[in-house]
């Protein structure tokens, strides 16, 4: 069973902004040279049922517009995006945490966000507390918590609403080292149990440990596609290669 | 996929985080809802009926509050309502959710306010020697009519406004407009009969004009005014989710 399909997509962005007035009629007179920019140039890839893709390339290669486009957050301009299944995405640090809410407030106003209905936010706010360790400090503000509580408790969410499929964008390097790990240990029991997972990261033992696949993007176009170490030495060899791109 | 019951779930998450987010650091809380309409009602009558002498009206402070409380829902939910996506660009472009329900929400956040401000005005005109009538029932309706209305021309210019932030003073500016534009401190019968059309199709002015009639004259509003009412707010509810569902495409692109 495929999880996402994703064909030959293109992200454009036109360079010129065009917040104002005095742009926007100098650009339509001078319409004939729009200069635009491909984020994503061309890529296809899919993602089946179990499977679990890494997404690699240096910054600025298109990583976080690739997830942003799957997650249906952001459309291509071309190509086409197919998802089966319930998604949840963890791209930023506490996206739609409010500082002046509670950790507890914070937890519910997320869970119902990703999708849940209240009886199942009442029935798994526990887990989600206890996961992410935050003890007493969940009535607490959450502008009170340090920069790894609130990942902490983003995750905990993210990972609790069991999700089919599992977007993760460089999410997981803050947390604390026992965090890490009980992190990881709950992204091999979700891969275990048949969940997509698609993650951004540069750090290549985590994505040894998770991911089989990987994809890497370089300027929006993909370079190299397949088995995962393969694709890393590739990388890797090209990355400590003096000025070769 | 979502069922509706989730749906109602996450509007109304959406609903009591605006609410707790604006009284949290307030001393006031929801006095403040109540402050304003009686202050501005105080200082209308007193400039209406002590220096400018206008309007004979035995009952001025209840008849202008019938127009305050219309117009103020209307002015600060189409502002916090136009601005709501940009204020919430974080959630719009990290979380995937329908994005209709955030300029929705924050109209409806502005409801609580105009919840408790239809309960001033109740108790205001019983004060005030006028009783109860069989017309109040039309009262929800009215208003739940208002609310749809400024949800449609939130939707519209909270997307407009990713595009061009200039929509906000746009909307600050119409505000100001339809302060004069909506009868407020003055009647419907002042009005020339050639320029009712503008009062009538104006769904803040028939608000407006509705309570007066079942409030103060005990009487239901024309049939013909409600009838315009429901149609430009239904109207303009539906034209609003037409436009937001074009504009939202492109909304992370700009934010």
């Amino acid at each position: 069973m495929i999880s996402v399909l994703v064909e030959n997509v293109s992200k454009i962005y036109s360079r010129r902004p065009r917040q104002f007035l005095h742009s926007a009629v100098s650009g339509w007179l001078r319409r004939g040279h729009r200069e635009l920019f491909h984020a994503l140039k061309n890529v296809s890839f899919q993602l089946g049922e179990g499977e679990s893709l890494a997404l690699i390339g240096p910054n600025g290669a298109g990583k976080s517009t690739l997830l942003s486009v799957v997650a249906g957050l952001s459309w291509p301009e071309e190509g086409t995006v197919e998802v089966y299944g319930r998604m949840a995405a963890v791209l930023e640090l506490g996206s739609g945490f409010h500082p002046d809410l509670t950790g507890a407030e914070n937890v519910r106003m997320n869970a119902a966000l990703l999708g849940l209905s209240r009886r199942k936010t009442n029935e798994l706010f526990d887990r989600m507390v206890d996961f992410s360790g935050i003890g007493d400090f969940i009535e607490q503000p959450l502008r009170t918590y340090s920069m790894g509580m609130t990942m902490r408790l983003a995750f905990s969410v993210a990972i609790h609403v069991e999700p089919e499929i599992l977007l993760i964008d460089e999410v997981l390097a803050a947390g604390d080292q026992a965090f890490q790990a009980r992190c990881m240990d709950r992204m091999l029991a979700l891969k275990r149990e048949g969940r997509a997972i698609l993650c951004a990261s540069h750090v290549a033992s985590t994505l040894r440990r998770i991911c089989h696949r990987a994809l890497w993007l370089d300027h929006g176009r993909v370079v190299r596609q397949g088995p995962l170490e393969e694709v890393l030495a590739a990388y890797e060899e090209a990355s400590s290669a003096p000025a070769a791109g | 996929m979502r069922v509706s019951g989730n749906y109602w779930f996450l509007l109304s998450s959406l609903i009591l985080r605006d609410f707790r987010v604006r009284y949290r650091n307030m001393s006031l809380g929801v006095f403040w809802s109540l402050l304003n309409p009686l202050v501005m009602m105080g200082v209308l009558t007193f400039i209406f009926t002590k220096v400018l002498r206008s309007d004979d009206h035995p009952n001025f402070h209840v008849f202008v509050l019938c127009g305050l409380i219309p117009f103020n829902f209307f002015a600060l939910g189409w502002v916090s309502g136009t601005i709501s996506i940009v204020a919430n660009a974080s959630l719009v472009k990290r979380v995937m959710f329908p994005r209709e329900m955030v300029p929705i929400s924050t109209v409806l956040a502005n409801g609580l306010h105009l919840l408790i401000q239809i309960g001033l005005l109740l108790a205001v005109a019983l004060v005030s020697g006028y009783t109860v009538n069989r017309w109040w029932a039309l009262l929800p309706l009215v208003f739940a009519l208002e609310v749809a209305f400024v949800c449609g021309l939130s939707l519209a210019s909270a997307a407009f406004d990713v595009y061009f932030r200039d929509i906000r003073y746009v909307v600050e500016s119409a505000n100001m407009l339809l302060f004069w534009l909506v009868p407020i401190f003055y009647s419907f019968t002042v009005i020339p009969p050639k320029f009712h059309f503008l009062y009538q199709y104006n769904p803040v002015a028939a608000v407006v004009l509705a309570c007066r009639n079942i409030l103060l004259e005990a009487k239901a509003p024309p049939e013909s005014l409600l009838v315009k009412l429901a149609a430009v707010s239904l109207a303009v509810l539906l034209a609003g989710l037409w436009i937001f569902s074009r504009l939202r495409r492109r909304f992370a692109d700009y934010l």
